[in-house]
């Protein structure tokens, strides 16, 4: 069965040979996704090696520790397995549209589908999106010239970047668990599923997971040491604030999932029975364990979404946000109460009343600051001038859909209903509502309001705008009649139904599937045209939101070291302030020598030693499994004898870039807010004024 | 009573979904007994408070974008307004007192609906033990002797005490019209208690994904007057086959309760369903104490387990 050079990996593991011997159409299917990879892949590599990019990507982007350029891969990262996952989930659904007593694929198609969609959309799309837009966005808006710790930022990629190979590479060779995101034993135990699937699982969780809290160190020492010198915590911008809340999350709740991860292995390898049904073992604690994060981890994932709204609501509507001190104590009292209601994923496991009245009190008790925040952007509304722009359509979606996902939430948060909809499809409506409107699209929203930031042109607004709208179309029809049929007692993670009264829902989210099947491709429309038209769309003076944070108030694309000279801090909003006393876009009196970090590849050897040890371990090859952890242990060691790993950028080139700019603004003309979308706009805004607006044009 | 409305709404939209179906009560909108029907009144009334925090939203958010868009040059604009003591009051307390009703209310009736507790009723409780297996549900009778495969008969008006574990993998027990749903696992014993008010025919359901069969992993909870109870327990003694532990292994085998039937030829009754005249002394404690002897349980002992072996399992069984 297992040999010493291939391990349990043999012809059958490939799965377009099962296609082959097999071919019924969920094989094909199958192997369709694995023919997918497997020419995507050498697409990639042949438009690598026509267009000559292979050097500048490995010198410019593969082992560059600039933040910014690893907060874009970090996105490129998400957007791929978002497409990935989409795609997964439109199957889903197709599968239970055509599901009353049967259907196109085969329940073991069906569950890994479920499996690696929850895998791929929490760890794989969601949080690298999260890990981008920090790892961009906030050493811009504190000051800093780059993270607190470049290199251990390129790991944390690396290893995220493992996580997400190995999922892929699922498709190609052996399966994915079956046991759904949250890989429940004992039913992943080796006695009921021997095969490799829960180890894709394990190692793509526990590597992706150790790069994260890796993340969440960077993060927090960065908010906390490299900010600009008057920069106070008070006055950082709120994207900040939840940055350190998230930061916090990732650092103490990544460890327990990594744990029991690593323990579900110790069961799996090495015999052990920490989840196994005899000798003891007890898979409560694994699920107590899981839910240790998983909690935290929702609260991971939106609590910087929150972060991105703020910011864009306060931006588009020209105003200062709303209560900055209510909005920071709810941020921090949700990301301390995150950690206190991790029973309520569980009501039914048989515990006392008294247990989960005081989970449920407590679950109950985050919707208080979290209406405090959704009332706080209504009143930063309120007396503004809104501007309904693509991260504005988003918000306007977020506000009414997530409310409703709240409201299922308090519903949840009650173990009296929870043991009804527990498991059925009102608790996938549920996460899905908070889901997709409160991280995804605060995500989009935070794509299209800062990618001119990052790449000095903007997205195409009409493209833009149609994504948006599909996005909020086809999350209603595909969710919300699922609330309904959970009502209706169908469970989660069915493959097929046998009451026809289920039909008609099913139909309609299948309608709300292809909504968000050409939401994607919108999205990729407008990318494409974007690019194409950057000349027209340019904002190369960096400002073209009349944006109110310091990221706005350096060139589209910043230089690498961000900042010709640190900012000198003075209010909250400072570059908003800036703009209206008169302090912005001046010359300093001064350049300064600026030292940056070296590139490394050590990212990189990280990553294909942690992707081949993964494999290694997923399918027994025992001798690859050594050689890759001591290579990639030796590479890490090796690095730390670089003591010395900066060069320096003269401050004469630094002046001359500056002022280039400079005079280019001097030169350009700035626009309101009329002209936001239009090619005029380079960048520069005209100052708002209170009280009444001039008559237009 | 504020709610009466609310509640009408969704008796009819419950009733709607009913006419389509095939007769079987399948959701806890349309309750059976007192359990479910407490706790959609509890819906109902969460749905009912939270409106108070979340109706201004929806009211106020499309005004505001209105009223405040960019061309209207009449609205005020104050950029630098960012406080209001009167506000922040209303917005940390408003919320703040809702969730403080809710959770008075949480705690009553989350202890009032512990399914721990037995429920009051004239009758003598009916004890029942189940066993969760891929991809069935075994019940077992123990004051009667006799058991069932996915066919849970109860007499009407009395209360039914269910004592759960799992012979494989974890799943959850459910049937909505009647109670809500509690997770049964391998060598622990959970309970629940649920009571129907009238004869009626109640789907029940494994929510905790189990593999491949588990769609299929469905019963009937059915209903019926004292009298009709009593019938249905001679039949069950008359026409059943005795569980042994060489039909239980049988049973425990990863199959739907289809092919069970079939392996055990048991055609004649309605799909999926198996009846058995006399129980083994003590199977469910059986069960229950396969994992707690401190000795393994290796794959073709344990079912549910890829390499499970019904033969063998029986040997271990009778060593």
């Amino acid at each position: 069965m297992s040999n010493a050079i291939l391990g349990r990996l043999d012809l059958s593991s490939l799965s377009i040979w099962r296609a082959i011997e097999n071919p019924t159409g969920s094989e094909l299917i199958g192997a369709g996704a694995a023919m997918l990879v497997i020419v995507g892949g050498l697409a990639a590599v042949i438009l690598l090696t026509w267009f000559r990019l292979w050097k500048p990507l490995w010198r410019d982007w593969l082992t560059s520790v600039d933040h910014k350029r690893i907060g874009i891969m970090y996105c490129a990262l998400a957007l791929i397995m978002l497409a990935r996952g989409v795609i997964e989930g439109a199957l889903m659904r197709t599968q239970q549209a055509f599901g009353l007593h049967g259907g196109f694929l085969a329940p073991d198609h069906f569950s890994e589908l479920f499996s690696t969609h929850g895998t791929i959309m929490i760890f794989f799309v969601a949080m690298p999106f999260i890990a981008g837009v920090i790892n961009y966005v906030m050493p811009l808006q504190i000051g800093a010239r780059d993270m607190a710790f470049p290199v251990m930022n390129q790991i944390s990629l690396g290893l995220t970047a493992t996580g997400a190979a190995l999922v892929m590479i699922s498709l190609v060779l052996g399966e994915f668990s079956t046991g759904g995101w949250a890989n429940y034993p004992p039913y992943t135990g080796g006695d009921f599923q021997p095969g490799p699937g829960p180890d894709y699982w394990i190692w793509a969780i526990v590597l992706a997971g150790i790069g994260t809290t890796l993340s969440g160190i960077n993060f927090a020492v960065t908010i906390y040491k490299e900010r600009a010198p008057g920069m106070d915590f008070l006055r950082m911008p709120i994207f900040c604030w939840t940055v350190i809340c998230t930061s916090i999350i990732m650092v103490f709740a990544l460890p327990p999932l990594t744990v029991a991860a690593l323990m579900l292995a110790a069961d799996r390898y090495l015999d052990f029975h920490f989840f196994t049904n005899d000798l003891g073992g007890n898979m409560m604690n694994y699920v107590n364990l899981f839910w240790l994060f998983g909690h935290p981890e929702v609260y991971l994932l939106v609590i910087p979404c929150y972060g991105i709204f703020s910011e864009v609501i306060s931006t588009f509507s020209g105003k200062r946000i709303y209560g900055y001190m209510s909005m920071v104590y709810a941020t921090m009292s949700i990301a301390v109460l995150s950690f206190c209601v991790w029973l309520h994923h569980f009501f039914t496991m048989g515990q006392s009343a008294s247990i989960n009245v005081a989970f449920g009190i407590a679950s109950m008790a985050i919707a208080v600051p979290t209406g405090i925040k959704v009332y706080n952007w209504m009143a930063t509304l309120f007396r503004g001038r809104v501007r309904m722009t693509v991260p504005m359509i988003y918000a306007t979606g977020f506000f009414y859909l997530f409310v409703v996902g709240g409201l299922t939430g308090v519903m949840l948060a009650n173990p009296v209903i929870s043991f009804q909809v527990h498991n059925t499809l009102f608790l996938v409506a549920h996460f899905h509502n908070v889901i997709i409107p409160g991280v995804l699209f605060g995500l989009l929203a935070g794509y299209h309001y800062w990618f001119p930031k990052a790449f000095g042109f903007r997205l195409h607004e009409g493209w833009g705008r149609a994504a948006a709208l599909l996005w909020i179309a086809g999350f209603s029809f595909t969710f919300l009649p699922l609330y309904w049929l959970g009502l209706q007692g169908m469970p989660r993670r069915s493959v097929t139904f046998s009451d026809p009264a289920f039909q008609p829902m099913m139909w309609l989210a299948l309608f709300g599937a292809a909504l968000i099947v050409s939401a994607l491709g919108c999205i990729a429309v407008q990318l494409w045209i974007s690019i194409r038209k950057r000349d027209q769309l340019a904002v190369p003076l960096g400002d073209p939101w009349n944006g109110r944070s310091l990221e706005w108030s350096i060139p589209a694309p910043p230089p690498a070291y961000n900042f010709a000279v640190l900012p000198q801090v003075c209010a909250r909003d400072d570059f908003a302030e800036a703009k209206a006393d008169g302090r912005a876009y001046r010359a300093p009196g001064q350049y300064e020598d600026i030292e940056m970090p070296d590139n490394t590849a050590i990212g990189m050897i990280v990553c294909v030693c942690a992707t081949l040890l993964g494999l290694a371990l997923v399918f027994w090859i025992w001798w690859l499994a050594i050689l890759s952890f001591a290579a990639m242990i030796l590479a890490l060691i090796g690095r730390t004898f670089r003591v010395n790993a900066r060069h320096v950028i003269p401050a004469a080139e630094i002046a001359a870039e500056h002022r280039a700019w400079l005079a280019r603004i001097e030169a350009a003309p700035a626009v309101d807010r009329l002209e936001e979308t239009h090619e005029r706009n380079l960048g520069r805004a005209v100052l708002e004024q209170p009280g009444r607006l001039e008559a237009a044009q | 009573m504020k709610f009466r409305h609310l509640s009408r709404i969704v008796s009819l939209a419950g009733c709607l979904a009913l006419s389509a179906c095939s007769g079987t009560q399948d959701t806890f909108l349309l309750p059976g007994g007192p359990i479910a029907a407490a706790q959609r009144a509890e819906l109902i009334k969460i749905l009912g408070w939270t409106m108070i925090a979340i109706l201004p939203v929806f009211m106020l958010v499309p005004v505001f974008l209105w009223r405040y868009r960019y061309r209207n040059r009449n609205a005020r604009y104050t950029p630098d307004w960012d406080r209001s003591w009167l506000l922040e009051v209303l917005m940390w307390g408003v919320p703040l007192v809702i969730v403080a009703v809710l959770s008075t209310q949480l705690y009553r009736t989350t202890h009032a609906l512990d399914p721990y507790k037995p429920i009051a009723s004239d009758n003598p409780p009916l004890r029942v033990e189940v066993v969760g297996l891929d991809w069935k549900w075994l019940f077992i009778y123990p004051d009667l002797g006799i058991a069932t495969v996915n066919e849970l008969a109860i007499p009407e008006k009395t209360s039914v005490a269910l004592d759960l574990t799992t012979d494989t993998v974890m799943q959850s027990f459910m049937i909505p019209a009647l109670a809500g749903q509690i997770y049964a696992m391998p060598g622990m014993r959970t309970k629940l208690h649920l009571l129907a008010d009238a004869p009626g025919r109640f789907e029940g359901e494994n929510t905790q994904f189990n593999g491949t069969g588990f769609p299929a992993q469905k019963f009937q909870a059915i209903a019926m007057t004292q009298a009709a109870f009593d019938a249905w327990v001679a039949k069950v003694r008359a026409g059943g086959q005795p569980l042994t532990s060489d039909s239980y292994a049988v049973v425990a085998e990863a199959s739907t309760g289809a092919e069970a039937q079939k392996r055990l030829d048991a055609q004649t009754l309605p799909a999926g369903v198996i009846h058995f005249a006399t129980v083994e002394d003590d199977l469910f404690k059986t069960v229950l104490h396969r994992y707690m002897h401190g000795t393994p349980v290796p794959p073709s002992a344990q079912p549910g387990a890829i390499g499970y072996d019904p033969q063998a399992a029986t040997g271990e069984q009778d060593r």
